[in-house]
């Protein structure tokens, strides 16, 4: 069995779909929403790699390591703003963070 | 000269309004406080300012800690400036009174042009003739030497500026009353006197007995001065002219006329003449709307003596005498007049029987003797109500100073049934008082008797329909003055003393209250016979020439020195009557009133609750005015007007708001959530809809 894109986009979509549910079925942690948000950011990745190879266009290459790099930076602030938040309200559980209620 | 009567007090009112004002921001640096916070403030701004220069300087040692030092500073010079003016404009009067009632000089002083409007022109004008002329006199003299009384009896008050701001803003409004060229002048005058009574009345507004007479004198005049702005309608509408010459020239030409009024066409000299008299009635507190005088009371005394007694009170009278050219012409109005004024000479006198307040009995005087000048008024005598007018502002002036005299004394306490024995420790009040008493009650000689009998004389020879009922509630009220004169007397100042604490402390009062005391008491006595001839006899006509309507033209005065001999004694015949009776009940027998009061007890309760006149007015005007405004305020404003205006607006946006609200959870999945299903429904629209559209 030769492996084509549509493997790749099958695995990029389920990659996706996890990433999705997991923000919206984990209720306990915000770690695993950015993680969530990273395997999205993955399944977009892998999209563009596959695109780019059987396309020819190095161009998505090129946009998948900006992605990447973006990734990074994202989940950088993201971790920097849960130590900052774990220390000023002793909780990083999805519940206790409705700041925003009305 | 006459802007000088006229002006002086307003100046000395100014400054003295200026010297309150400063010593108002001296007491509250921070700014002006709300008016009822005044009092209560100033220990804590005195205590944490102490190195404040006046704080320290003006607290004078007389004067307690807890008094406002900054106010006492400025107090002694307001009292100069404003007595020294008024005395000025006193001195003044009576040089315009010589120039005017003797030397004929009329003048007409216009000032400047007030209102310009269509049809209607008004200049600021003074009018001066003899009619004003007494009054200058009357209003001057009693208020320049009340406002050297007040030095002393206002000693301990710390407003002193503002009550002689008061007193002499009280003057000018007067001054400009009976100065006035016109009616929307008189009416400016007249409203600012009432201005300046209500004030007066309410002058100590921390009691609330003195805030609620204020609103009382304040509301039944507004009856009265519906009336009578209605009646000054009247007569622009008829004639299409307010100044008093246009009127009086065609007036004559008024007789027959109808208006339409009510719904029915009546006689329009008769409604107007009853219109403006409505004014009258409120301002001179006569029956129907006396029930404010008794009240006003609260006001210091002062205040009384000069207000409630000599000026503002009479200005009704003044009022008619200078409309006279238009009652005269209309006599069903003047059968009106003679009864109102004969009903409260009466009444009055019954209810001042048994009074127990000495101010009240005063008060009830005043309103009773007020009636005896309208009865002269309605008879057509009006010279001779004038000259009442001139001498009662002397002896009632006189009698009220001497009660604030004795109030003094006795440390404010007013019922006479507290008092006794004075006369030893007050000799000078005591024999003032008795000046004042005999000129009030008709002692043969003194002022009243002259000014008092003429109106009985005259209500005798009058024609009018009331004029028999007029001459008889006068005999009697002339008894019942002497009775309850002589009853305040007699309790006050002979018997034993009934509170000893009082009365080992009681002195007589400094010399700047006694001046005017002994000045007012000769006036009391000598106002009457020299100036008998200019109001009541042959003179008159030369003296008041077209200033009022004259008796002579409809022959009361001539009519009146044809009375028999028995109605000329009559008054004094009742006027001992009385004093005997009084004598008996209060010197002989002392047991005798409370047995009488006993055995005609619903008698003795309707004359001590004044014909229960305040509680008539209670149930038929006073509760249902509130009922109606609870009605409207629960009703109306608060059920109809808030419920759907503007509480039920906020009430609405309230609801939805709420219902936004619980949208916004504040859980990030949600709104992860709500994203995602509108990044699908973009591309749901992208992939589908995008080509249709």
């Amino acid at each position: 069995m030769t492996i084509g894109l549509g493997h790749y986009l099958t695995v990029a979509a389920i990659i996706f779909t996890i990433g999705i549910f997991g923000i919206f079925v984990n209720r306990k942690n915000v770690i695993i929403i950015l993680m969530s948000i990273e395997l999205i950011l993955l399944a977009v990745n892998i999209n563009l790699v596959a695109f780019s190879s059987f396309l020819g266009d190095l161009v998505g290459q090129v946009y998948a390591l900006l992605v990447l790099t973006v990734a990074a930076a994202e989940s950088a602030i993201g971790l920097a703003i849960l130590v900052a938040y774990y220390r000023n309200r002793g909780s990083i559980a999805v519940e206790d963070i409705n700041l925003m209620k009305g | 000269m006459y802007q000088a009567i006229v002006f002086l007090p307003l100046l000395g009112a100014i400054i003295a309004a200026l010297i309150s004002l400063a010593g108002a921001h001296a007491r509250h640096p921070g700014g002006t406080p709300a008016a009822g916070t005044e009092d209560h403030a100033h220990g804590p701004v005195d205590e944490s300012h102490p190195h404040e220069p006046h704080a320290a300087l003006l607290a004078s040692s007389a004067e307690p800690r807890t008094q406002q030092p900054a106010a006492a500073g400025g107090s002694r010079p307001s009292e100069l400036v404003t007595t020294v003016l008024l005395f000025a404009s006193m001195l003044l009067s009576w040089v315009a009174f010589v120039d005017v009632g003797f030397a004929h000089h009329d003048a007409r002083v216009t000032l400047f042009p007030w209102i310009i409007s269509g049809d209607l022109k008004i200049d600021w004008a003074l009018r001066i003739d003899t009619l004003t002329a007494v009054m200058l006199v009357v209003v001057g003299t009693i208020s320049a030497f009340v406002h050297l009384y007040s030095i002393g009896y206002m000693e301990e008050d710390p407003h002193r500026p503002r009550f002689f701001a008061y007193l002499s803003l009280f003057t000018f409004a007067m001054l400009m009353l009976v100065t006035a060229d016109n009616l929307v002048q008189l009416f400016f005058g007249w409203e600012g006197v009432g201005l300046m009574s209500y004030l007066l009345i309410g002058f100590w507004y921390q009691k609330p007995e003195a805030n609620a007479a204020a609103i009382k004198a304040f509301l039944v005049n507004r009856v009265g001065d519906f009336g009578f702005s209605l009646g000054i309608f009247a007569v622009f509408a008829l004639t299409g002219a307010i100044e008093f010459d246009t009127i009086f020239a065609q007036a004559p030409a008024l007789t027959g006329k109808t208006i339409h009024f009510l719904g029915a066409n009546v006689d329009a000299l008769t409604l107007i003449c009853l219109l403006l008299f409505m004014g009258a009635m409120g301002k001179s507190a006569q029956f129907l709307l006396h029930t404010w005088l008794p009240d006003a009371m609260e006001g210091p005394t002062p205040v009384s003596a000069l207000i409630h007694a000599a000026t503002m009170v009479t200005a009704g009278v003044f009022m008619v005498a200078r409309l006279s050219p238009l009652f005269d012409l209309a006599p069903d109005a003047q059968t009106f007049v003679t009864f109102i004024g004969a009903t409260t000479a009466f009444f009055a006198a019954t209810v001042a029987l048994v009074q127990n307040d000495i101010k009240r009995i005063i008060a009830y005087s005043t309103c009773s003797q007020l009636g005896y000048m309208f009865v002269a008024m309605g008879t057509g005598a009006y010279s001779i109500g004038m000259f009442h007018l001139f001498t009662h502002a002397f002896f009632k002036a006189l009698l009220f100073l001497g009660s604030g005299s004795v109030i003094i004394a006795m440390h404010h306490e007013q019922d006479i049934r507290h008092m006794g024995g004075l006369k030893d420790r007050l000799p000078f009040t005591y024999w003032t008082m008795v000046v004042g008493t005999l000129a009030l009650t008709g002692f043969p000689l003194t002022a009243g008797y002259f000014s008092k009998d003429a109106i009985i004389e005259a209500a005798y020879a009058a024609h009018n329909p009331m004029a028999l009922y007029a001459f008889w509630a006068t005999v009697i009220a002339a008894a019942l003055t002497a009775f309850y004169s002589w009853r305040l007397i007699l309790l006050t100042f002979h018997g034993s003393p009934h509170d000893y604490h009082h009365y080992e402390q009681a002195r007589e009062s400094p010399l700047v209250m006694i001046i005017p005391l002994g000045v007012l008491a000769v006036g009391s006595i000598f106002a009457g016979f020299p100036f008998q001839d200019l109001f009541a006899g042959h003179g008159a006509s030369d003296f008041f020439r077209d200033s009022l309507k004259l008796a002579q033209e409809n022959g009361i005065l001539e009519n009146m020195h044809h009375a028999p001999y028995l109605v000329t004694v009559l008054p004094t015949v009742m006027m001992a009557v009385g004093f005997v009776i009084a004598w008996q009940f209060y010197m002989r027998r002392p047991q005798l009133p409370a047995e009488l009061a006993r055995q005609h007890n619903a008698l003795y309760r309707f004359l001590l609750n004044k014909w229960y006149f305040d509680e008539i007015y209670d149930a038929i005007i006073v509760r249902p005015t509130l009922w109606l405004a609870r009605v409207l305020w629960k009703g109306g404003d608060g059920w109809l007007i808030d419920g759907f205006g503007p509480d039920g607006v906020s009430a609405r946006v309230l609801e939805v708001t709420q219902g936004a609200i619980r949208l916004q959870t504040g859980y990030l999945y949600h709104y992860a959530f709500a994203m995602l299903i509108g990044v699908a429904a973009f591309i749901t629209w992208f992939m589908f809809g995008g080509r249709i559209g």
